[in-house]
């Protein structure tokens, strides 16, 4: 077992690749009661078509997460009762690109973690429950389809992409969960939650040792095949430049996104994922001249924010809020964007970003779950995600401004509005 | 190391818990005041405009930059009801002293501006800057108007109001849209010199420096504060229950209807209450959850809340419109089943790990910490964590059915799509 101190962050991780292939990762937590352990899978919404055993296969859109709801089955019964029994607050979620399941408990953790990676590894469906779980997946769907904040980010995903399955609805559509059947779901768990295409992270105040001997008792021996995925071959720009709906909300919302060069697998990965959310603050964040000059002017209000984000073959960066004149807003973004392509960064205001970048990324690691899911995601794209520090010191002012000349162009952009009836 | 609270001068008091494993220290301040629907709007826009800026950084430019400064520091105003209690504020978060990468140490200088905050705002004449004061009356009319956005949060809204219409908890945290629209920069002054000269001020700091540190720099950064005659932290009166349940129906353009249903509790055994509550809906292993979800699949969610400086409980649930009836009378069957005994070995034993967990997790997160705390403060209660989860763990099943037996039925909110059928 491999022990490694990160000095200038204060963590400790140990770190362990078992037989089989799955790479187990404990990060030491003394003085804290809980613990908490991250169990995922490189398998999401956007994962829709792949190859299995030589055949390649179209699955319906929302099968990661349907599959994430029914893994809670058991032959004996249902493993969120089992955790919970035990007093732990166990729970899942399906992104684009991973299925997580997770639970944090203050007592019986070992027993805890043993039903975590047993239930997580041996399916249990039969066509009677596969078809009752569609009930309750169909309000989800429809919960979350009246949410303005959702509508307006799955409409500017489906104007950035014309291909990518980066644009799939992670929980598919009422319609579309009805050709979900036990057989498919057996495919995709077959393929995807092998022992080489998943990944343990536990947080907390526990013995490494038994962590690693706990997982290595449970787990199936076959590291699993590497399976071949399809997100659809990307053409350049976008699909739409915009896209409007009208919903009951109080007042007109939008998401302007930009379509970005993806990243290849790597330290690359991290160290463009920290460039574009320094662009995005020195952009639009709270101490940038664009918003204060937004907010003063009643354009915006606190709701108004952006975000870089990436996942496999996709890198995007949004910026929106609430507005009453949506549209100005949208253009003052693509001017300032513009402004500093032209004009280049103000230094002392690129280093006070760089600072409060740092800070905010040190303040993330207050979260058990930041930690383990930050890990996962390195993991997944070649990287190790508590080397920030490093990785930030090999960032200069040149980087960000190329990213921002070179991304956030009109070209690159589409407009997503909901407005009110 | 254990918690304290020192006096620090007239109504105000400092609750410190030390904690060294946060790579943060958390400092706040909070001043509490009654909630009522005359003042609850101008005291939900008081914090935004203090956070505008101060007389050294007169605009939020000024401030972010000292706030980029230090690490990318924040200072966030708060505004929440505990109980009967509007507590408003800020909460301060920093980077501890053992991480700023040149050992710079960031509690003197945020508390200092934390005072400035709070004691110093930029003012002309005597008043506050008028656009400070309607660009935030803008965003907090937007606030309350957004609630409406979340048709969960907007429904379990709509139950507290006409549960408790004409009770201080029926009033909203950020007050109601047509008192906040008419405020006037006067009546937000006003309601600043009041609160800083009688309400109840409290603060809070977690993290890493010494009794001594927080002190010293509390005391210089609130050394101006006026204080005169100060106020009690007021008291939640208790729900009176209704002869007959009241019924209520709102219309809207929704594809999924939402019921809530609210309940008085007549019993003021907590321990007792908490696990009732447990049992009934408040974990994924409670009857609601097992039931309406996952045995009858008729929501996607459904939960109860148990408000315990109020004594209340709120059922919170989303369904199809047609099944209505089929829900109602499934949480009822299902409240039925936890004050007649109807429970099995493991649902207690579970609910009391499920509570005894979420007490034991307090100390794990500066916010919680922070946040139980000022619950505590707003009640006059002194429990710590440990003290209730011992209580959960020696409560009787037969104190829970007996304390779950003054459950009844008071008011019941259906939020319905326009043109649906029932």
């Amino acid at each position: 077992m491999k022990k490694e101190f990160y000095e200038r962050i204060g963590e400790t991780v140990y770190r362990e690749t078992l037989p089989n292939g799955l790479p187990v990762n404990v990060v030491s937590k003394p003085g804290f009661a809980k613990s908490y352990a991250f169990f995922a899978t490189r398998y999401g919404g956007m994962d829709t078509r792949f190859c299995l055993d030589g055949n390649w296969m179209d699955t319906p859109a929302g099968i990661a997460h349907y599959l994430e709801h029914k893994m809670f089955d058991t032959k004996e019964g249902n493993a969120l009762q089992e955790l919970a029994k035990n007093g732990a607050e166990p729970n899942a979620f399906t992104s684009n690109a991973m299925t997580g399941y997770y639970f944090d408990s203050t007592e019986k953790f070992e027993e805890n973690l043993k039903i975590l990676l047993s239930f997580v590894s041996v399916p249990y469906f039969t066509d009677e429950s596969v078809a009752k779980e569609q009930g309750i997946i169909a309000q989800e769907i429809r919960m979350i389809e009246d949410d303005p904040d959702w509508q307006v980010y799955a409409r500017m995903m489906g104007a950035l992409y014309q291909k990518s399955t980066a644009k799939n609805h992670i929980a598919g559509s009422v319609e579309s969960i009805k050709e979900i059947t036990a057989k498919t779901l057996y495919d995709c768990h077959k393929a995807f939650y092998t022992p080489g295409n998943m990944i343990l992270t536990v947080v907390g105040n526990v013995d490494p040792v038994r962590v690693v001997d706990v997982a290595r008792s449970i787990l199936p021996k076959d590291c699993g095949p590497n399976i071949l995925r399809d997100h659809g071959a990307e053409p350049e720009g976008v699909a739409d430049k915009a896209t409007e709906r009208k919903m009951e909300v109080s007042m007109p919302q939008f998401l302007l996104g930009f379509k970005c060069a993806p990243a290849a697998a790597g330290e690359d990965y991290l160290r463009r994922s920290l460039i574009g959310n320094m662009a995005c603050d020195l952009l639009l964040g709270e101490s940038s001249p664009l918003y204060l000059r937004l907010y003063g002017q009643g354009l915006i209000n606190t709701s108004f924010g952006g975000a870089f984000e990436m996942m496999p073959e996709t890198a995007y960066l949004y910026a929106g809020g609430d507005s009453r004149d949506v549209k100005a807003v949208a253009e003052e973004v693509k001017k300032e964007a513009r402004r500093l392509a032209a004009d280049g960064l103000d230094r002392d205001f690129y280093e006070r970003v760089r600072k409060a970048a740092f800070g905010a990324m040190l303040r993330g690691l207050n979260s058990f779950e930041n930690i383990a899911v930050s890990l996962t995601e390195g993991h997944f794209a070649g990287y190790d995600a508590l080397r920030f520090p490093q990785v930030f010191d090999g960032i200069g002012e040149e980087d960000v401004l190329a990213f921002i000349r070179d991304e956030l162009t009109e070209e690159h952009a589409a407009m997503s509005t909901i407005l009110p009836k | 190391m254990e918690k304290t609270r020192t006096k620090l001068a007239e109504g105000v008091y400092l609750t410190r818990l030390p904690a060294r494993k946060f790579k943060t220290s958390l400092l706040s301040a909070q001043f509490m005041t009654p909630i009522a629907a005359e003042t609850a709007a101008a005291q939900a826009l008081l914090p935004a405009v203090l956070r505008r800026g101060t007389m050294r950084y007169p605009d939020m430019g000024a401030l972010s930059t000292r706030l980029d400064e230090l690490y990318g520091a924040e200072i966030d105003y708060t505004v929440r009801k505990k109980g009967e209690c509007q507590c408003v504020g800020f909460v301060a978060s920093f980077i501890d002293d053992a991480f700023t990468p040149g050992g710079e140490k960031l509690l003197e200088p945020v508390a200092e501006l934390l005072g400035q905050v709070i004691g110093n705002p930029v003012t002309k004449d005597g008043r506050f800057l008028p656009e400070y004061v309607d660009s935030e009356r803008t965003n907090l009319v937007d606030a309350i108007r957004s609630i409406l956005n979340d048709k969960r949060d907007y429904a379990d809204l709509r139950l507290l109001q006409e549960m408790c219409a004409g009770e201080p908890y029926g009033v909203s945290r950020f007050g109601d849209e047509k008192s906040a629209q008419a405020l006037t920069g006067e009546q937000v002054y006003e309601t600043y010199t009041r609160l800083l000269s009688s309400a109840p001020l409290e603060l809070f700091y977690c993290g890493s420096a010494s009794a001594e540190r927080v002190e010293a720099a509390l005391m210089a950064a609130l050394s101006n504060l006026p204080r005169k005659a100060v106020q009690a932290i007021p008291q939640s009166q208790c729900h009176t229950a209704r002869k007959e349940v009241k019924r209520v129906t709102d219309l809207m353009d929704v594809t999924q209807g939402k019921l809530g249903m609210g309940f008085t509790c007549g019993s003021d055994d907590f321990s007792a209450l908490m696990m009732g509550n447990t049992l009934f809906g408040g974990s994924s292993n409670a009857k609601l959850f097992m039931n309406v979800r996952e045995k009858l699949s008729l929501c996607y969610y459904a939960s109860s809340l148990f408000h315990r400086q109020k004594g209340i409980i709120t059922v919170s649930s989303g369904i199809e419109f047609q099944n209505f009836q089929k829900a109602y009378d499934e949480i009822q069957h299902q409240l039925k089943a936890v004050q007649d005994g109807k429970l099995e070995d493991w649902e207690l034993e579970g609910a009391r790990s499920t509570l005894c967990n979420a007490y034991a997790t307090i100390g794990d997160s500066q916010s919680k910490l922070e946040n139980f705390w000022l619950g505590q403060t707003a009640t006059g209660r002194n429990d710590t964590p440990e003290a209730l989860a011992e209580g959960v763990r020696t409560v009787s099943p037969e104190r829970i059915y007996e304390a779950m037996k003054t459950v009844s039925l008071d008011t019941v909110y259906f939020l319905k799509g326009e043109g649906a059928e029932q």
